[in-house]
């Protein structure tokens, strides 16, 4: 990738981060931390990966996005809106009574969400019924999906990895955003869901590691996905949760707590700072 | 006339009325149990087996109905609404999809399997579910009309289907439609409202009161959700007294169902047979004799609350 386009992606992905941030200080609740982690993939897969039409949110043909870890959804409203699925203000409608922004995403409610998620484990696996209709009905779109690495402690995951595997969906690819924490605490105190790569690899998948917050990792990921045939994919993404907000980064505290004004001035100042750094370096 | 389980008239149905493309059969390793197999045989580019993994069924089956596809996903009643019952919440009734839940072997007629496959708290479970249809057809006519009138249906389904023979109790030319409730038999004295194979032990129980000087009104419930809260309204108001029949829990299926319409348009007395406990090994009819499920407890029942009206 053109050093330039990434920097481009970088800006997007820090805008994103920003509305993740703002949503979740609107609402005083939410999940800031592994919306941050997952910014810099959902944007690499809206801006340059997926076939998708803001005007045509249904278009029978379009590749399919399923946020398994449904309250990440900051992040995601954050890209749709970014893509002008919907107006951007409406992000500080955000859990609010009257709004179709809910609290886990509801695929009847907010333009450009496919599947309604939020209960761990169950998006792969309607992800995964995606590309089987894509494969019965011959279709070229594929299916995108990001897990977190504490929902892979859900049994559901496994059936799921298995399903893909035995009918072959290579127009199925699954992101683990690994950034190791959890609500309790480090995944591998919690309940040890490590090696992932491995355990993929047994299930029959083919498993790229790769550097969530890196765009040509994430376009080498995702290239390699789509050239692999046979079995769908998985890429095990290496990310800090809370990612470019200092005092979210890595804590694992972060994962359902919304900022107070101070810290929100903060976090916006911060993500500033790094937007105006990257645009002074295009 | 020959008797045939409903699990068999749904495999049949979905063989016979299979041919539109959108339709796409999800079984968990229980094909040859649940009868989807005859579809599998018509249609086997359309048969996915998903393996023991009933969870990853019911959201796959999301996934595939969210692109346009008229989705059955079948299993034992207990793994269906038991075991995936959050699945069906979220991922099929949350989101209003086109999934079809065909659910066997409910109920303790299953037999000697006993208490671990006997689901009886499924219509429970599913009637919670906003936006799910809820049916529990009584006969193998009725099962094929529940199963074509699921695939014109726009959104999520249950249908509950047993694994023992029963009898037809509909005629032949029987129009079936979800949410509206079918009379079998008039009477003024009191009604008894049943579903599923209980339908054909309350018209057993009509005839041994009618030997009485007892009138029953006999009602086939084969939808418990949405109810026809006009015929048990009118029933309550005309009969001023009834038992409800069902092979479920007495908490929170045809008889609660059947309670709630009474107790808000036309209160009377409600009595509800049903079961309290897990079931067991044994022959359905042991089964049904030691669980109360007879037509000679409908009968019974039906006597002493006549007596107290």
């Amino acid at each position: 990738m053109e050093q330039k386009r990434a920097t481009e992606l970088a800006i997007l992905a820090n805008k994103v981060r920003k509305g993740a941030v703002t949503a979740v200080y609107s609402a005083a609740s939410g999940h800031p931390g592994g919306s941050l982690s997952i910014a810099d993939i959902l944007v690499y897969l809206y801006y340059e990966v997926m076939n998708i039409d803001p005007k045509n949110p249904k278009m029978e043909n379009r590749d399919r996005f399923v946020l398994s870890k449904g309250h990440t959804c900051p992040a995601l409203y954050s890209v749709l809106a970014l893509k002008g699925f919907f107006p951007k203000e409406d992000i500080k409608t955000f859990r609010k009574i009257d709004s179709y922004l809910q609290g886990h995403p509801d695929m009847n409610k907010v333009p450009g969400v496919d599947m309604s998620t939020g209960s761990l484990g169950q998006g792969v696996s309607a992800a995964g019924g995606m590309a089987l209709a894509g494969k019965i009905d011959d279709k070229d779109y594929r299916v995108y999906t990001i897990l977190g690495d504490g929902e892979l402690e859900e049994g559901q995951v496994w059936e799921q990895a298995m399903f893909a595997a035995h009918y072959k969906l290579d127009n199925l690819t699954a992101f683990i955003d690994n950034n190791g924490l959890q609500i309790d605490g480090n995944i591998s105190d919690v309940m040890n869901p490590n090696p992932i790569d491995k355990k993929f690899e047994a299930f029959g998948w083919h498993v790229v590691n790769a550097d969530a917050h890196d765009f040509n990792s994430l376009e080498k990921a995702v290239n390699e996905a789509k050239a692999t045939k046979g079995k769908p994919t998985a890429v095990i993404l290496k990310s800090l949760k809370g990612k470019n907000v200092s005092f979210m980064e890595n804590v694992a505290a972060w994962h359902g707590s919304a900022p107070n004004e101070e810290q929100y001035n903060q976090a916006m100042k911060e993500l500033d700072e790094k937007i105006a750094e990257l645009e002074a370096s295009l | 006339m020959a008797k045939k389980a409903t699990r068999e008239s749904y495999g049949a149905a979905l063989a016979e009325f299979g041919s539109d493309e959108r339709i796409v059969v999800l079984d968990a390793d229980l094909s040859k149990s649940t009868k989807t197999e005859m579809f599998k045989k018509v249609y086997p580019e359309r048969f996915f087996n998903m393996g023991i993994a009933e969870a990853n069924m019911m959201s796959v089956a999301a996934g595939l109905a969210s692109t346009g596809k008229i989705v059955f996903a079948s299993t034992f009643a207990m793994f269906a609404a038991g075991r995936a019952f959050e699945q069906i919440r979220n991922s099929i009734g949350y989101t209003k999809l086109n999934v079809k839940i065909g659910a066997t072997h409910a109920g303790i007629s299953v037999g000697e399997d006993g208490a671990s496959h006997q689901c009886l708290e499924d219509i429970a479970l599913m009637r919670t579910i906003p936006n799910m249809v809820v049916i529990n057809p009584a006969d193998d006519i009725e099962a094929r009309l529940a199963v074509k009138a699921a695939i014109e249906h726009n959104g999520p389904v249950y249908m509950r289907f047993g694994r023992l023979a029963v009898e037809d109790v509909n005629p032949t030319d029987y129009k079936f439609e979800i949410g509206k409730g079918v009379q079998l038999a008039d009477g003024n004295d009191v009604t008894i409202i049943a579903t599923g194979l209980m339908v054909q032990m309350a018209l057993e129980a009509h005839e041994m009161l009618k030997k009485d000087g007892i009138s029953a009104r006999v009602i086939n419930i084969h939808t418990i959700k949405p109810i026809d809260k006009k015929i048990i309204t009118k029933a309550a108001k005309e009969t001023g007294a009834i038992v409800t029949a069902e092979e479920h829990s007495i908490y929170g299926g045809l008889g609660n169902a059947v309670t709630e319409v009474v107790c808000e348009n036309a209160p009377c007395p409600v009595k509800i047979i049903g079961t309290d406990r897990f079931g067991k090994s044994g022959k359905p009819a042991e089964l049904f004799k030691e669980y109360g499920l007879t037509a000679e407890n409908i009968y019974k029942n039906a006597k002493e609350i006549v007596k107290n009206k």
